[in-house]
């Protein structure tokens, strides 16, 4: 009897077990299987001209992206320009000023940001910035852009600067350095390459982005001069080239797609790995 | 140290305490700034409601909450009602949680609890790049490699099994709930898995050696004292999960038809609250559209913060109980 | 150890009026009157008075707990970083109110060494120029030669002039240490407070810290927090004996551990005490 019950719960023991993981190997396998596709299809649609050439007018087949590379780079600077310092500065403000309760207000307003939808912050772009200029923008999709940073920017700013052991502080402040001083000359910098790969991660995250810049940057099959004109952008290229009713387009599609997801990986990695390795060679 | 008459010069006078002084010292520069950049994210939040919901007035006193539950969408006649995209985004989020959820969860098991350490830092680690696949590329593999796999493969699968019920019937051209569900279920995967297994890893071990101890099998222990520990985190993760799911765009708008209405079928294409607002906003004309589409836009953003702020209650909860 | 013609300090303060003024900015370099300390509701010290001497080394002994780190702290005003903290009394640099100056003037006057050392992930140099440049010295020369002359007299020169641009957390534990003396020292302050600088360390290195400590009395005041007692009474010229944040009694080294005015002191010196 008992040998029997023992022998059916060692059965679902294995079977269950094994269940975990096949489930992995599953969702595994067929994200690998999407991604692998991608980079097979991706590269095969790559050549120079992506990366040299204007898109060609609808019906002639060739061209490339070269507007919208450049134009991703522009969009980003700004993004860069607007959330890295509001955030990483509210995140110093967080770790080193503020009083407990004010912190955790700050910190569920945050969360909340971060949890906006982008399609949104989209909306919220294009009515501050679009409707009052009158064009749709590089300046509009940087500032969409720029918002959804500043949550992270935040966030990890803080936890990298509250992970600075507080010795270091009293170190800095017992050699006669100001609080300000002390931040910005010891405590910063001991976090450096956590913030350095904490923006990095943050940049990859919204250098996908297509919903907030379809009506903030909308697009443009040329040049896009200055910062006040509509501009295109890789993601948003994938989307149009996508829907489009032509297989040149598509192939273009996947050339734009292989570009993107590289950029944003190759990014992600460094990253994490400068995480990773990051406490361990200071700190010894 | 009387040897060095420069530093004591220096660094034996007493700072002046004037203003100027005093800025040289940096916190008088350091405090306002930061807390200026901080209270700005206080007023951009609030500048974001207030544009939401000033922009959607026309909407809001035109049709009041009756909008929420008009079916009828229709820009020429100047008829707008939300719950075709109510309907679709539900439907498309419940396919996907349902498939992601036993998936992902199974799958946190077996890194949390089986796989050797360093195999499951590993896969987590390629796991959670999953996660920063941008949507649109999601959207653009959903096209080209999912649409055929459902068309030849799932649906007559489905067809086959359960075609009597409305779930499963009708035609299927490709883009559809189905398709939209399934595209997000590969898209959240990663966020179950990774915050699962976190929940997971954080459960004590005494707790498990207790139980094997008193002869339960691995999976025993796993089913019946770690997954009860850890349900209100794995709970978290799914809410959190649902609120990426709630406000994905560009995915579910290249492969969910872009149709608003409402049918009982999955193989039926549909509409998606992000994914109106994504086609239509750019073209839109007229102060009424314009509004609804914003309104919706506000509809979004209280049932995301809603939804990640349970989550993010009950993760906090977990790992504080268990720590 | 002790110096016997050296006055006791009730001789200075009630020597004439105009005397006192003179021999007082010599002898006694920091003055505590009635300090109490409160961190929150829990008051920390209780009515602490006492003088620290120029150029001598001050020992405070006494069991866990008893409020010596708080002491410390306050005289170079540490504990003002912490939130929620109060300090009542008065202290008294060279005769000043050191409580109304400038904090950072303070803390360059009171340096201080602490228990664990804290390096900053910076070289070896840019540790020691720290204080310095922070402090708005800005002269190449001046700060080579600071960074030479400090870490010489912590005993480090020689151990460390080939890797200056070196990482400073790739240093032993001690000699770790020495460098946060090193780099106290770059500042040249007035008052040196070290909180348990040897806790961590092995007898070798603790023995080279306390040679340095030794060679740098005469160039400025030391106080120092101890758990070890034979530590006190080699190294200090006085010593102060701390109970439940209170000051039992400070006296020369030789007077607490020979022959203490009070029974706790006594109690504590000679082990029958937790
Ligand atoms: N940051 C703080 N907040 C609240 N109470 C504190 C804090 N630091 C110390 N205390 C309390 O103040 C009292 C004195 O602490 P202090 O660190 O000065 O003791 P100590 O004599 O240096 O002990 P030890 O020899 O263990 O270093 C203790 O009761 C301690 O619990
Ligand atoms: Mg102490």
């Amino acid at each position: 009897m008992t040998q029997e019950i023992s022998l059916r719960r060692r059965i679902t023991n294995v079977v269950m077990l094994s269940l975990t993981g096949f489930c992995t190997v599953l969702v595994i396998g067929v994200l690998f299987f999407i991604l692998g596709y991608l980079f097979v299809h991706g590269a095969r649609s790559l050549n120079l001209a992506f990366f040299t050439q204007l898109p060609k007018p609808s019906g002639e087949t060739g061209g490339g992206m070269a507007n919208a590379i450049v134009g991703s780079g522009k969009v980003l600077l700004i993004a860069v320009l607007i959330g890295v310092p509001i955030g990483s500065l509210a995140g110093i403000f967080l770790a080193e000023y503020s009083n407990k309760t004010f912190a955790f207000t700050i910190r569920y307003v945050v969360d909340l940001l971060n949890g906006i939808p982008s399609i949104v912050i989209g909306i919220v772009a294009y009515s501050l910035v679009v409707l009052p200029m009158k064009h749709y923008s590089t300046l509009a999709g940087g500032v969409a852009l720029g918002i959804m940073m500043i949550p992270i920017a935040v966030r990890t700013t803080e936890e990298f600067l509250l992970a600075v052991p507080n010795s270091l502080r009293e170190g800095a402040m017992a050699l006669g350095a100001t609080k300000a001083k002390t931040i910005f000359t010891v405590v910063v910098p001991a976090a450096i390459s956590g913030l350095i790969s904490g923006m990095m991660l943050n940049l990859a995250r919204v250098a996908g982005e297509t919903a907030p810049l379809l009506f903030t940057a909308l697009g443009n099959m040329f040049w896009s001069k200055g910062w006040l004109q509509p501009v295109a952008t890789l993601p948003v290229m994938i989307y149009n080239y996508a829907l489009a009713p032509a297989e040149d387009l598509h192939q273009q599609a996947w050339a734009a797609g292989f570009v993107l997801l590289a950029l944003v990986l190759a990014i992600n990695i460094t990253a994490r790995l400068i995480i990773a390795r990051g406490p361990a060679s200071s700190r010894r | 140290m009387a040897s060095s008459t420069y530093i004591s010069d220096l660094l034996r006078r007493e700072p002046s305490k004037t203003f100027w002084g005093r800025l040289k010292g940096g916190d008088e520069l350091s405090y306002p700034i930061t807390l200026a950049c901080t209270v700005s994210i206080l007023l951009i939040v609030a500048l974001i409601v207030a544009e939401l919901w000033s922009h959607s007035q026309a909407t809001v006193q035109k049709f009041g909450l009756g909008f929420l539950t008009s079916r009828t969408w229709d820009p020429n006649d100047g008829v707008f009602g939300a719950l075709p995209f109510i309907y679709g985004t539900c439907v498309t989020s419940a396919v996907a949680l349902l498939i992601a959820i036993p998936l992902g969860v199974a799958a946190a098991i077996f890194l949390a609890e089986m796989a050797p350490p360093k195999a499951s830092n590993l896969l987590t680690f390629l796991i959670e790049l999953l996660a920063a696949v941008p949507s649109v590329i999601y959207g653009l593999l959903g096209i080209f490699v999912l649409l055929p796999i459902i068309r030849d493969y799932l649906v007559p699968a489905l067809r086959a099994a359960f075609g009597y019920v409305p779930l499963f019937s009708g035609p299927f051209y490709g883009v559809s709930l189905l398709s939209a569900g399934l595209v997000l279920s590969v898209m959240v995967v990663p966020f179950i898995i990774s915050v699962s297994r976190e929940v997971l890893l954080a459960v004590p071990t005494d707790q498990r050696e207790a139980a094997l101890a008193l002869g339960a099998t691995k999976w025993e222990t796993t089913w019946d004292i770690v997954l009860p520990n850890a349900s209100t985190g794995i709970l978290g993760s799914v809410f959190l999960s649902l609120a990426r799911a709630l406000g994905e765009t560009m995915a579910v708008t290249m492969v969910i038809g872009n149709t608003p209405k409402i049918a009982a079928s999955l193989f039926s294409p549909g509409y998606s609250i992000a994914a109106v607002i994504a086609n239509e906003f750019a073209e839109a004309s007229g102060t009424l559209y314009i509004s609804s589409l914003i309104f919706l836009g506000l509809v979004l953003f209280g049932l995301t913060i809603v939804i990640n702020a349970i989550a993010r209650i009950l993760i906090i909860v977990t790992t504080r109980t268990a720590a | 150890m002790a110096t016997p013609q050296q006055p006791a300090l009730k001789d200075i303060t009630s020597a004439p009026a105009s005397n006192a003024a003179v021999s007082r900015s010599r002898l006694c370099k920091l003055s505590a009157k009635n300090i109490n300390f409160f961190y929150g509701s829990f008051q920390a010290l209780y009515g602490i008075s006492l003088d620290i001497e120029a150029n001598k080394v001050t020992a405070f002994i006494g069991p866990s707990g008893c409020g010596k780190s708080t002491f410390l702290r306050t005289m170079n005003r540490m504990n003002e970083a912490l939130r929620n903290t109060r300090v009542e009394g008065e202290l008294l640099i060279d005769g000043e109110n050191l409580l109304a100056m400038d904090v950072t003037y303070v803390r360059r006057r009171v340096g201080m060494v602490f228990q664990k050392s804290n390096p900053f992930p910076k070289t070896i140099f840019d540790n020691v120029a720290y204080g310095l440049r922070v402090n708005g010295v800005t002269k190449k020369s001046v700060i080579e030669e600071a960074v030479e002359r400090s870490l010489t007299h912590a005993a480090l020169w020689t151990e460390v002039k080939d890797k200056l641009q070196k990482p400073a957390t790739a240093l032993s534990g001690g000699q770790q240490q020495r460098l946060c003396i090193a780099r106290a020292l770059a500042v040249e302050p007035e008052v040196l407070l070290l909180d348990e600088p040897c806790s961590a360390l092995d007898p070798i290195a603790t023995l080279k810290i306390e040679e340095l400590l030794f060679q740098i009395k005469d160039m400025t005041t030391i106080v120092i927090v101890t758990h070890n007692m034979q530590q006190a009474a080699r190294l200090a010229d006085r010593t102060g004996f701390f109970l439940l944040g209170k000051l039992i009694e400070i006296d020369d080294t030789r007077t607490i551990f020979q022959n203490p005015a009070k029974k706790e002191t006594e109690d504590y010196v000679t082990g029958r005490f937790g």
